[in-house]
């Protein structure tokens, strides 16, 4: 594995961390350059990382759909997979959320108890956990920041403009160390995109027209790029806006990050 | 009976007018935004909320007492108290009250519960006039239309509808939109009725067992103005409305109106406690598949609903689908909690009608887990069997494959050989996703190919 | 089986385990302010009128006036003047519907959403406040409370056979979002300040 220098200023030693890498499906599948990215980040944040080989999915699609009770073996194989981490990275939200919430594995309890407990999103990941402070990065454009419902209100990585409490975000707080980054959010800050897992084809009018609302509101702000934390909804997003033509691109915040 | 419309189906036809579309997911927006600059104005918010979930889990873990203590304080003051298993019985006793009072006329403020019932149709059958005389539920039922919002009636209707309505059946100015023109119209033709009824029917925010009175909260004066003014008035509640004291009216009238509407109290929040003089005043107390739900433990935490209707106006798929569209008088995502334990059958498509984004659970004032409750009974309806062979079958397919990694790492890799080589295959019209969006790009390499080529290098 | 006794009986069967009261304990947020002043805010916010006076003599006079002119109107209040009397509980709706001025005392005011507390005591007649095209209220800023449990705490709303928290005149915004003063209530609502 070619170690990149490492390039955060408050290194510290985090080699003893033995990170396990969990790629949803479908970015082991269409968007390998997110998870090269993330797996690239981490390294060069000092961590020991590893991916497990047998991993498949975290099983929310059935979940989602209704069908929770069809994902015992794919609960098992995760847990076969993943049970010997310390923690375990994953860049999105949906699906960390998903393991958190869902994952359990009659066959081994604990090993799945253990994951649910130290499954990390890779924002929380690097704010909580590798308290990062700083990054020599640089990304000079305007970027559009999608925040993710999952990521959000499921585990908390910025607050909710429908409660009354304190302002924050990790993912911002990590994109406010990028130099050259112009970050705006769109006008409805957190309304949802509109992929929803099966959602998007068994409701594909509302879906799709979430999607489109949502690409005006951030172009209203003259970006190049939209960035978030959750490929799933910049799947959906980007599938909108190429079908637009659109020059706007989506680019996932692990990409930014370790450029 | 009618094969109800799918949402998915209705949100689809509801879509293809883009603009109004847009006008009517603006519009509602707006009135999320009106709680917000409200509610983020009250430091302590989020504490009255929890409040709010506290009182309501407490009363649902002793309702019964509750109840019995309500109807004891409430028959004291002079009200008669009636029980009604079903909506059918509902009906019955109100119209067994109507028939033995030589009632002709009814006015009716905003009663969700009615609406449940199919109250209207059942007494318009038996030669009674009843007339709904909040403003938007008078517009609908003119038009003979449902009401699409539990809080807002009419707001799937534009000005132009109204006037058009209005200069149909109350002979206004043909095209004169202007809404003070308009209310100022209903306002003197509603008059009318509040004087002639016989008896007023209305709702009940909140039922007090302490003391055996019962709270209506109106905008418009229209409750009030009906039970007043008539000789019986009627106050049907399920039997989820009981608060046990006066106290927790604080508690509750600060958290509803600012999270229906953005105000921070309704015009009139009437406090009704014996009959005046010369007047009859009865409860009818409705259970129609509450105790039912109460027994469901994943879905009990839905019969705290205060009826604000704040979960509607976040809700992006309700904002862009319409109340129509859910097919029952209590639509958004609380109707999507609701309606499945009244009939599964039926509502088996509204926890779908949702990307269970959480917005829902946040503005509820009553902490209400909408969106887990959305996911329960996903899981709930597919046990019961109500989802459709082809997608069962899927499932199984996709659990199948995702549960090995060889065969998903083949099926992945014939994927995405497929989709680079013959694109037509999958993007086509048989594929939902490709209607409006392109398909993501396919890689010759997986993340785990590129992973073990860096290994071995 | 009784349709109530069947109901309580699922109800008892089904209901969830024992969940204790919460105590009511919200900070008065209030503290230390001008609770006229934040109430008159919000009333005038909601759509009321509002004027602070410190004593009856130009009320007065306007309700002389109004009798002058032969305007309907109903006063409650005996320290403004003849109280209307033939108002009662008996007085038809088709009567009531000519009233064109009530003047009516409010007992509690909430400064959180400029609601006023009147109930049977204050009415000769529950439409009265509904019914006629304007309402006038007279209320002592002394009786103003920060907000609504407070407002509980110091009236029992139970006391009489009826009772309301009023907060400014009828609206409704159910025609395309605008809002329209002015529904089935009444048309306009001035409340009077009385400081002492």
């Amino acid at each position: 594995m070619q170690r990149t220098h490492l390039n955060s200023l408050t290194l510290k030693d985090h080699s003893h961390i033995k990170v396990g890498l969990f790629i949803p499906c479908y970015v082991d599948q269409f968007y390998p350059q997110i998870a090269i990215a993330t797996l690239q980040l981490l390294e060069k944040l000092g961590c020991k990382v590893e991916y497990p080989l047998n991993q498949t999915c975290c099983g929310q699609p059935m979940s989602n759909s209704g069908f929770n009770s069809l994902t015992q073996n794919c609960n098992k194989n995760f847990t076969d997979n993943f049970k010997d981490a310390d923690y375990i990275v994953c860049p999105s939200g949906s699906c960390a959320l998903h393991i958190k919430e869902h994952l359990h594995d009659e066959t081994n309890a604990a090993g799945s108890e253990h994951i649910r407990k130290h499954i990390y999103e890779l924002t929380e990941f690097l704010t909580d956990v590798l308290n990062i402070e700083s990054l020599n990065v640089s990304f000079p454009h305007k970027v559009g920041m999608h925040i993710s419902c999952h990521g959000q209100r499921g585990l908390h990585l910025s607050s909710m403009t429908e409660l009354v409490a304190p302002e924050f975000s990790k993912p911002e707080k990590l994109l406010n160390m990028v130099q050259g980054l112009e970050l705006s959010y769109p006008k409805r800050k957190d309304e949802c995109c509109g992929f929803g897992g099966t959602f998007c084809v068994f409701e594909e009018a509302v879906s799709v027209k979430m999607g489109k609302d949502r690409l005006k509101a951030h172009e209203a702000n003259d970006i190049e790029y939209i960035t978030g934390g959750d490929v799933s909804c910049l799947m959906h997003l980007e599938g909108i806006l190429k079908r637009q033509k659109s020059n706007v691109k989506v680019i996932h915040i692990a990409e930014i990050l370790n450029s | 009976m009618q094969k109800v419309i799918e949402h998915a189906i209705a949100a689809e036809a509801f879509i293809a007018d883009e603009a109004r579309t847009d006008w009517h997911d603006e519009t509602l927006w707006f009135v999320r935004q009106k709680r917000d600059k409200m509610v983020h104005g009250i430091p302590e918010w989020e504490q009255l909320r929890q409040l709010g979930s506290g009182i309501k889990d407490h009363t649902l873990s002793n309702l019964d007492t509750y109840l019995k203590e309500f109807e004891k304080n409430a028959q004291a003051n002079g009200i008669t108290v009636h029980w009604a298993a079903d909506a059918e019985e509902h009906n019955t006793i109100i119209l067994e009250i109507a028939k033995k009072n030589n009632v002709k006329q009814i006015v009716k403020s905003k009663s969700m519960l009615t609406e449940e019932c199919h109250l209207n149709p059942f007494l318009i059958s038996k030669g009674i006039e009843v007339v709904d005389t909040d403003l938007g539920e008078r517009i609908v039922q003119l038009r003979n239309e449902a009401p699409s919002h539990i809080v807002l009636p009419a707001i799937h209707l534009k000005k132009q509808d109204v006037s058009d309505t209005f200069h149909k059946h109350l002979h206004t100015e043909k095209g004169n939109n202007d809404p003070q023109y308009l209310t100022e119209s209903a306002r003197l033709h509603l008059r009318h009725k509040f004087i002639e009824a016989d008896l007023a029917i209305t709702g009940v925010n909140f039922a007090v067992a302490e003391t055996g009175g019962f709270v209506v909260c109106t905008n418009e004066g229209n409750a009030d103005m009906g039970a007043h003014a008539a000789k019986i008035h009627i106050a049907c509640m399920g039997i989820e409305k009981i608060i046990p004291k006066a106290e927790h009216l604080g508690v509750f009238l600060r958290l509803l109106t600012r999270s229906a509407t953005g105000q921070p109290i309704t015009t009139y929040s009437s406090h009704f406690h014996k009959p005046r003089k010369g007047q009859q005043m009865h409860v009818v107390i409705v259970d129609n598949g509450r105790s039912k739900q109460l027994g469901r433990s994943d879905f009990k935490n839905s019969l705290k609903c205060i009826r604000c209707a704040a979960c509607f106006n976040t809700c992006p798929v309700y904002r862009r689908s319409g109340g129509h569209s859910y097919h029952n008088a209590t639509a958004g995502p609380i109707g999507s909690i609701l309606n499945p334990n009244i009939n599964m059958r039926e509502n088996a498509d509204l926890p779908f009608a949702s990307t269970l984004c959480g917005s829902c659970t946040n503005v509820c004032p009553v902490k209400i887990n909408i969106h887990e409750q959305l996911w329960k009974w996903r899981q709930v309806l597919t046990e019961e069997g109500y989802t459709s062979s082809g997608k069962k079958a899927g499932m199984k397919g996709i659990a199948f494959v995702l549960s090995n990694p060889i065969v998903y790492r083949l099926s992945g890799k014939i994927g995405r050989w497929v989709l680079r080589h013959f694109p037509k295959l999958v993007n086509n019209r048989l594929n939902p996703w490709y209607k409006q969006r392109d398909m993501p790009e396919a890689p010759k390499e997986s993340f785990r190919e590129w992973y073990l080529k860096q290994k071995q290098s | 089986m009784s349709s109530r006794d069947t109901i309580l009986k699922a109800v008892s069967q089904n209901k969830p385990e024992q969940v204790a009261i919460p105590a009511i304990n919200v900070n008065n947020t209030y503290e230390g302010k001008n609770l006229a002043t934040i109430f008159a805010g919000t009333l005038q916010f909601i759509g009321g009128i509002i004027k602070t006076i410190n004593n009856f003599d130009d009320l007065k006079k306007e309700i002389e006036q109004k009798h002058l002119n032969h305007q309907f109107i109903v006063n409650t209040i005996p320290e403004l003047g003849i109280t209307d009397s033939e108002i009662d509980t008996e007085s038809s709706a088709v009567e009531l519907e000519k009233i064109e001025v009530s003047y009516i005392y409010g007992q509690l005011g909430v400064a959180e959403n400029g609601s006023i507390w009147i109930d049977d005591t204050n009415l000769p007649n529950r439409l009265l406040p509904f019914i006629c095209q304007h309402l006038v209220i007279i209320l002592n800023t002394k009786n103003i409370v920060p907000n609504m449990h407070v407002a509980y705490s110091t009236i029992n709303t139970f006391n009489t056979g009826y009772g309301l928290f009023i907060a400014g005149p009828s609206k409704t915004a159910d025609i395309e979002q605008s809002l329209v003063i002015g529904a089935h209530g009444a048309r306009s609502l001035t409340v009077y300040l009385l400081e002492n």
